[in-house]
């Protein structure tokens, strides 16, 4: 079981909503991940219109906590503000912080990050930091109140899997008690399985699945390589080694010369 | 009097923000509104009154990643 913010949740994959070619392939998708979070944005309505209210029907009657986000948001006002609506609408104080600073790469303001994480620890938020690999804005994170960290491993939707490790390693080793999400960058499942045996404690993935050819079959797929990576974690890795080192024993083999 | 509704300029003869969201059908208890870049909460939304130039904002769950 994993835990955030007192809430202990059964699945250590956490799965996007968007850019799925159907809603019922969402849905599918969801089912076959088994996730237990998923995550939702707010954007604008309008007039006259339902589309936002029949997808947050679609969401609720998956049975999944949700964890709104604030994509887009390029400064801490925004950010916040966008917060603060989302907990209303979904009525949730779990926020997933992201504040934007390059158009190209989508990489978090982590001044602003902190800023705004700041902010909404203060008035109650629980909040899930999408932030980079950087120890120092790590800490930072936690000084404002933080209790979960969301590093990313390469640029959303990259798919370029863990760019970083030894950084990700330090990460790990630096807070042992603090759970780390790997949130963005990851394409495959062998990807998601590198970070877990880091021992990271769960991935966010959007992309990766909806994207694929058969959603359902890549979020399962998914979910797999998820449960083997902490399997691995736990197990007990073995470290590389510089030479061969031979796994049949030599005592008692045969001398023929 | 002309408003500005989620980044579209608009004539309005409501005159808080309830009144607007009731003559743009409006409906639903899924919706956040701001008035001016600052949260409206559902139940404050009738005392919101609205003037010329005012921006407004009308938000409904989406999908996100």
């Amino acid at each position: 079981m994993l835990t955030v913010y007192d809430t202990q949740l059964a699945s250590r994959l956490f799965l996007g909503t968007a850019q799925y070619p159907s809603p019922a392939a969402l849905v599918d998708a969801v089912r076959a991940s088994a996730t237990s979070v998923v995550t939702v944005s707010l954007r604008r309505e309008a007039a006259g219109g339902n589309a936002g209210g029949q997808f947050w029907s679609l969401i609720r009657s998956l049975g999944v906590s949700v964890l709104p986000n604030t994509a887009g948001c390029h400064s801490v006002k925004e950010a916040v503000t966008t917060a603060k609506m989302a907990r209303e609408v979904f009525g949730t104080g779990w926020i997933k912080l992201e504040v934007i600073g390059n158009h190209d790469t989508l990489q978090p303001d982590v001044f602003g990050l902190v800023e705004a994480a700041r902010i909404l620890c203060q008035e109650g938020f629980s909040v899930f930091p999408y932030t980079t690999e950087d120890l120092v804005v790590a800490e930072r994170l936690l000084d404002a109140g933080c209790r979960v960290l969301m590093p990313w491993c390469a640029p959303i939707g990259s798919a370029k899997g863990p760019r970083n490790r030894d950084a990700l390693r330090s990460l790990r080793g630096h807070f042992p008690e603090i759970p780390l999400i790997v949130d963005a960058g990851l394409g495959r499942p062998s990807h998601a399985a590198a970070v877990m045996e880091l021992g990271f404690d769960a991935v966010l993935l959007n992309t990766a699945v909806a994207k694929a050819g058969d959603p359902a079959a890549m979020a399962a797929a998914f979910a797999k390589a998820v449960e083997a990576g902490r399997q691995a974690f736990h197990a007990g890795l073995l470290e590389p080694r510089d030479m061969a080192v031979p796994s049949t024993p030599l005592i008692g083999k045969a001398v023929f010369a | 009097m002309k408003l500005t509704v989620n980044g579209e300029v608009r004539d309005i003869s409501a005159v808080t923000l309830a009144e607007l969201m009731s003559e743009l059908e409006y409906e639903g208890n899924w919706l956040a509104t701001a008035h001016n870049g600052v949260i409206v909460h559902r139940q404050q939304r009738s005392q919101c009154r609205l003037a010329e130039g005012d921006r407004i904002e009308v938000l409904a769950p989406m999908k996100g990643g």
